[in-house]
């Protein structure tokens, strides 16, 4: 009976262990590799002048030697042309990309200036003005991605533990409706209340319950 | 008898307590005015060698901390009778002594024990009382606990806590961007053989009984989110409950031990669920746009009382099950939250917001009459034992969470720091079954 006992318990704890995520740590994907956009580009290239080759190949068969060169001529132009065009295209293209990447790290430095986390006043779930400002940063960089995030609401240890995780989910949830409010789709976003159970500062005194009023926004894929 | 569950249970702990920490140690800081002073003996021991236990010293702990008794010390004791033979009345009324405990121990077959007291009334000279327990002698602490239970009520009319458990929650600091560790901790209710049900990376909170008190339920955050689940702790068996999305927090088990009250917040905001345990219907009882959490039943069954910020601060509410009817039943301060029912019915305990410092309080529902029995400044969770007498809750020492007990009176109170890690959700268990 022991030996089967002390088996559920490991299997208990065992349980307990696996993997998980990073919790409090913002995963900051990396924007979509710019070069991959060059090579779409130049394959449409390619792709132009084979076809252009092709049809000066075809047009061997024809019985009528001028005719013949006329239309391995005009074939041969509009290969020319539809190749300069596309050349031109994917010029414009990497320009625009590389226009839209700067745009998009300009974002991402901006936010990641304001940090991912936002605080909040004693007892309350309104978003600062400081918080707003943040996440106006925080939302410029998921218009441009399909990230999904978790909002993490935190309290600090005044008042009673069960409370203060409804106070929590309050304060994630003020941020989500925010976001959602301003072009975030609510399904990308998941809101989760620790209440006090995962203080930054341990102690007690306003220094440590400032930094503990909070929610953090994880990006989780 | 013990039933084979329970005998199960107590072969279990042992072989637990191998991964045993946070072990808790007791600190009396005040006693009652007036205690009646008991000279309690060491127990003569009938084995070989020494004795595998100090049973006298465990009944003696526990008749001091209930503030109620002031043992006499073995130092000042003039002789050690183990029979009435050996009993001088004279030398114990000398000491001032009011009541005298001894005994003997003695091994039984199969690694057994047994506990033989006799109580004497020093004044009127007589025997008042005497008994056995007996059992495996692995639970030697836990017969000693027994016999207290059997003195107290003696003594006091009223049935004694001593032999049943505890449940708590302690968390050692991850330190610079680790996590913390948290554990589940099972205790005898002295704090002495504790044993670790479960270790986790993520939150563990709430920790409450089921009324068989072979069951407990809590809350687990191991999934990335709050789940309530249930263990049985005579199986190891554990059953993950809910996975709702947001809040799963708050179990609190029926008196029958058929429903379940917890807190979802799965429809917007939390509210006041009954899970029926063999259905697993849902009922939201409070349906309403403010915070609902923190259920607690009556002792009846009959209705519940929980936390609500309905009124915009937290108060309790009182929910009848029968007429469906909501009244509000803290006037008092701003702030009054997480209440717990006392098995008379009558005396609520509860966490009381004074000048912004938060105190255990205990309302008496019969005469309206809140008393705040705390003065520390960060009191919470409080757990009533199963006869009424002490409330154990969590506080601060530094900014160490610790537990610390007070009789209901507020006259008696004691504290029981960790040795390691901030230690808090005390959940006192119900009576244990010991037919």
């Amino acid at each position: 009976m022991v030996t089967l006992f002390e088996h559920q318990i490991a299997k208990v704890l065992s349980t307990c262990f696996p993997a998980r995520y990073p919790g409090g740590l913002i995963v900051n994907q990396t924007s979509k590799d710019p070069q991959m956009k060059h090579v779409s580009v130049a394959g449409k290239v390619v792709t132009l002048l084979f076809s252009a080759a092709f049809l000066v190949a075809c047009s061997g068969s024809s019985t009528k030697e001028d005719e013949e060169a006329a239309a391995a001529a005009a074939a041969a132009a509009a290969a020319a042309k539809a190749a300069q065009e596309a050349q031109a295209a994917a010029a414009a293209a990497s320009a625009s990309s590389s226009a839209a990447d700067a745009e998009r790290t300009r974002l991402i430095d901006a936010a990641a200036a304001y940090g991912n986390v936002f605080y909040f006043a004693y007892d309350s779930s309104n978003l600062t003005p400081e918080a707003i400002a943040a996440l106006d940063a925080h939302i410029a960089v998921l218009a441009t991605n399909n990230n999904n995030v978790r909002l993490e609401g935190h309290t600090d240890e005044r008042g009673t533990r069960e409370y203060n995780l409804a106070l929590g989910e309050r304060r994630a949830n003020s941020v989500r409706d925010y976001m959602v409010l301003n072009g975030i789709a609510n399904y990308r976003i998941e809101a989760i209340s620790y209440g006090e159970e995962r203080p930054i500062g341990y102690g007690s005194g306003e220094t440590n319950w400032a930094q503990n009023r909070r929610v953090e926004l994880v990006v989780v894929n | 008898m013990k039933t084979l569950a329970v005998a199960f249970i107590n072969t279990a702990f042992l072989c637990l307590a191998l991964v045993a920490r946070a072990d808790l140690t007791i600190e009396i800081t005040q006693g009652s005015d007036n205690p009646t002073a008991i000279a309690v003996v060491p127990f003569a021991w009938q084995g070989g060698g020494t004795a595998p236990e100090d049973v006298a010293l465990v009944i003696e702990s526990d008749l001091a901390r209930s503030g109620q008794f002031a043992p006499v010390a073995r130092t000042d004791m003039l002789g050690l009778p183990s029979t009435q033979a050996e009993v001088f009345y004279r030398d114990w009324r000398a000491l001032e002594t009011e009541y005298l405990l001894i005994g003997k121990a003695s091994p039984t077959p199969n690694n057994g024990m047994r506990l033989d007291y006799e109580l004497f009334d020093i004044l009127r000279q007589t025997r008042v009382f005497s008994g056995f327990e007996s059992g495996p002698a692995s639970d030697a602490r836990m017969l000693a606990h027994r016999v207290s239970d059997k003195i107290y009520e003696h003594l006091t009319g009223v049935r004694g806590a001593f032999a049943t458990r505890l449940l708590y929650v302690s968390v050692t600091r991850g330190g610079a961007g680790n996590k913390d560790y948290y554990r589940l901790t099972m205790s005898d209710s002295d704090g002495a053989r504790p044993i670790v049900l479960l270790e986790s990376r993520e939150p563990l909170l709430a920790p409450t009984w089921a009324p068989d008190a072979v069951q407990i339920a809590y809350v687990s955050f191991e999934t990335g989110r709050p789940a309530i689940f249930r263990q049985d702790l005579a199986t190891g068996k554990r059953e993950q409950l809910t996975n709702f999305k947001g809040l799963n927090s708050s179990p609190a088990w029926s008196p029958d031990g058929k429903t379940m009250a917890m807190v979802l917040s799965k429809d917007g905001n939390p509210d006041i669920y009954l899970m029926d345990l063999a259905t697993r219907q849902l009922t939201n009882i409070t349906n309403n746009f403010a915070i609902e959490t923190e259920p607690t039943w009556m002792p009846d069954g009959k209705s519940l009382l929980f936390t609500s910020d309905r009124g915009g601060r937290p108060q309790i509410y009182r929910y009848d099950l029968a007429s469906k009817a909501t009244n509000r039943i803290t006037y008092e301060g701003k702030y009054n939250a997480r209440a717990r029912v006392a098995q008379d019915g009558r005396n609520v305990v509860l966490v009381h917001q004074q000048e912004g410092n938060f105190h255990i309080a205990v309302l008496d529902l019969v005469t309206n009459r809140m008393q705040t029995l705390t003065s520390t400044a960060l009191d919470e969770s409080p757990s009533i034992a199963p006869n009424g007498s002490m409330v154990l809750y969590a506080t601060k020492l530094g900014d160490r969470g610790i537990l610390a007990a007070v009789s209901v009176d507020g006259g008696a109170k004691f504290r029981l720091p960790s040795r390691e890690g901030d230690v808090r959700e005390p959940a006192w268990s119900p009576f244990l079954s010991t037919k």
